[in-house]
């Protein structure tokens, strides 16, 4: 095994390898000038203790003390209504297929809401999902009024005492003003329909998005109040690392990954597990 | 809009050395860092604005460049050059086989708009060139891609030729363009499904539709808010397929869209196309240098 030293080189090339994960440049430098000072404080030299003083501080940066939990906020007597919010081709429709399956065998009872009225096929594509999973999907017409959809899937998961109603809505990217509005208007009315409701909001992103990603949480947690995050497509080479800014800037917490196109590719958030896949690179180099 | 971030930071760090009367060394380097920094937060891959900034400074730095009389425009002149040729030179146009149908092959990450890019490049064709594409559904994964496909098809009144979800990629292109032949469609577009650059059997698939099919276009579609891993994206299809073409989407968003300067730099293959929206008109062509001005305000 080759130890290197942990001198300017290696914080040079940590630093390229978080930059390169989409940690985003200013969250980098912070976490280098605290690791600087804590080396030095506890006189590291070896790279194989550093690891653990890496992890340590990205895993603080992370969570901060805000105290937000990633378990999802599920009501005992239903339904719990889940809203998916994101920009366009996040993978929205997929994770809720993913969802459905995840609660439907752990016996719960599942609706589906057709939210996304606007784009060509979406409404079969949930339809796809809703059938693969054995769950009821509400619909209209394509083109009708994502509101009154919600009205009807509400209605239909209160008479059926359905466990959980999960909203799929059409992508938006956050800065068309008028279609941010709309998903005000959704989620305005699941809110009169079910006091407490939406239970959760959950923002997807994918985790090729770079420091946009930084914006469209802030804009649709503005409009939606975002409970949690679901990074989806963890199963390429993207590492999706803006979600540690979004965490430490806006409070939002990750709640699970999506790592795959098929019904079981959907995993709860593992911080410490997901941080140390950030900088596994620089590791890896070492032990070779 | 796209672009606005970046273009805000680098104009007004390009503010501060444009109406020097004199400019060091030291004041390059210190609009250097600011320009790295301005880059980075764009999602411009960190190799490419390691490069970048190599470039400029060497030859901001050239004697003809500080000794002239105006050394802060000549500065700025040097970074627009630069930021230009990383854009790529002149745009380019759509290929037109001598022997029709033209083939173009969409491809790409999952959800990065093949799919409604196919719809949009026919539209073009057609309203522009006065064509006759049909659309060809080869994604037989992804759940109602083909639907997505028709309803599309449906909305432009183009034909879509599919054959179901049963039937492999490779022999949906090979009858898709038989039948364009018989139907004198001159081009023939084929959405592919999404995919991982890494997942090795499906960019098998591609390479044989590529066999087979000899496509004159291979586009790459690239959502223009990709971050640092665009480049592995691009560099790997590249490697794999041989791109022609890339077409950057949803660029009616407000990313910094630094994907755009990277890509370009690090497979040279050119950017012809931009998407601005859902809709099946929201396509243009890619003009690089009227991008580099409009992200350095001159
Ligand atoms: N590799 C991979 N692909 C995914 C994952 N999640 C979703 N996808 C794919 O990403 C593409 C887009 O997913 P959708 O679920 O349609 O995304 P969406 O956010 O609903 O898209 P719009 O409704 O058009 O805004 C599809 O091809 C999915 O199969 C994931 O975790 N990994
Ligand atoms: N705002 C905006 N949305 C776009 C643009 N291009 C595509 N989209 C949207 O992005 C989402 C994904 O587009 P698709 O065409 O389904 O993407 P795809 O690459 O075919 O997806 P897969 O087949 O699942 O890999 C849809 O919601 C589209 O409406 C664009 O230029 N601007
Ligand atoms: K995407
Ligand atoms: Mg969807
Ligand atoms: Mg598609």
């Amino acid at each position: 095994a080759r130890y290197r030293k942990v001198d300017e080189d290696f914080f040079e090339e940590l630093e390229e390898i978080l930059i390169q994960a989409d940690v985003g440049f200013g969250t980098v430098i912070e976490l280098i000038d605290e690791l600087k000072t804590e080396v030095k404080r506890r006189n590291i030299s070896d790279t194989k203790e550093v690891q653990s003083v890496i992890s340590e501080k990205l895993v603080e940066i992370y969570q901060g003390d805000d105290g937000a939990d990633s378990e999802l906020n599920i009501q005992e007597d239903g339904p719990t209504v889940i809203l998916f919010v994101g920009v366009n081709g996040v993978g929205k429709t997929t994770t809720i297929g993913k969802m459905a399956h995840k609660f439907k065998s752990e016996g719960k009872s599942v609706i589906l809401a057709a939210g996304d009225t606007f784009r060509a096929g979406a409404i079969e594509q949930l339809e796809v999902w809703g059938s693969r999973v054995g769950v009821e999907v509400i619909k209209q017409a394509e083109g009708s009024d994502p509101a009154a959809v919600m009205f009807d899937a509400i209605q239909s998961a209160k008479a059926r005492k359905a466990d959980i109603l999960i909203c799929d809505t059409a992508g938006r990217l956050q800065n068309k003003v008028n279609l941010m509005k709309e998903l005000e208007k959704v989620k305005r009315v699941i809110e009169r329909e079910i006091p407490g409701a939406p239970h959760e909001v959950l923002l997807v992103l994918d985790a090729t998005t770079g420091q946009n990603a930084l914006i469209q949480a802030k804009t649709f947690k503005e409009a939606t109040n975002v409970s949690g995050i679901v990074l989806t497509k963890l199963d390429g080479t993207a590492k999706g690392g803006i979600v540690l800014a979004i965490r430490n800037e806006l409070s939002i917490p990750v709640k699970f990954v999506g790592l795959g196109e098929q019904m079981d590719d959907l995993q709860e958030f593992d911080a410490e597990k997901y941080v140390y896949g950030l900088f596994a690179n620089l590791v890896e180099v070492e032990e070779d | 809009m796209a672009f606005e971030g970046l273009a805000d930071r680098l104009q007004g760090t390009m503010q501060k050395i444009r109406g020097k009367g004199k400019v060091n060394e030291a004041d390059v380097k210190e609009m250097m860092r600011d320009v790295r920094l301005a880059l980075l937060e764009a999602d411009v891959n960190f190799k490419v604005v390691k490069d970048f900034v190599k470039r400029v400074n060497e030859r901001a730095v050239g004697q003809e460049v500080l000794k002239s009389l105006t050394p802060g425009q000549q500065v700025i002149k040097v970074v627009k050059e630069e930021l230009t040729e990383l854009m790529g030179g002149e745009q380019s146009k759509i290929a037109a086989s001598s022997r029709p149908p033209t083939v173009i092959m969409m491809v790409g990450l999952q959800g990065a708009g093949k799919t409604t890019t196919t719809g949009k490049l026919a539209n073009l064709l057609r309203k522009k060139y006065n064509r006759k594409p049909v659309l060809v559904a080869a994604d037989i994964y992804r759940p109602a891609a083909i639907k997505q496909l028709e309803t599309l098809g449906n909305q432009l009144s183009m034909p879509v030729f599919s054959l179901g979800d049963q039937v492999s990629p490779v022999e949906i292109a090979r009858q898709a363009i038989e039948k364009a032949k018989e139907e004198h469609n001159d081009y023939v577009l084929i959405d592919t499904a999404g995919r991982l650059h890494v997942d090795e059997n499906l960019m098998g698939e591609l390479k044989n539709i590529k066999e087979l099919t000899k496509p004159d276009e291979i586009f790459l579609v690239v959502d223009a808010m990709t971050g640092q891993d665009a480049v592995n994206v691009a560099q790997s299809f590249n490697e794999q397929l041989g791109l022609t073409g890339v077409v950057l989407t949803k660029l009616d968003g407000d990313t910094r869209g630094g994907a755009a300067l990277s890509i370009r730099a690090v497979t040279d293959t050119p950017i012809k196309f931009v998407g601005m929206g859902e809709k099946l008109d929201a396509i243009e062509a890619f003009h690089p240098e009227r991008m580099a001005s409009r992200i350095l305000g001159m």
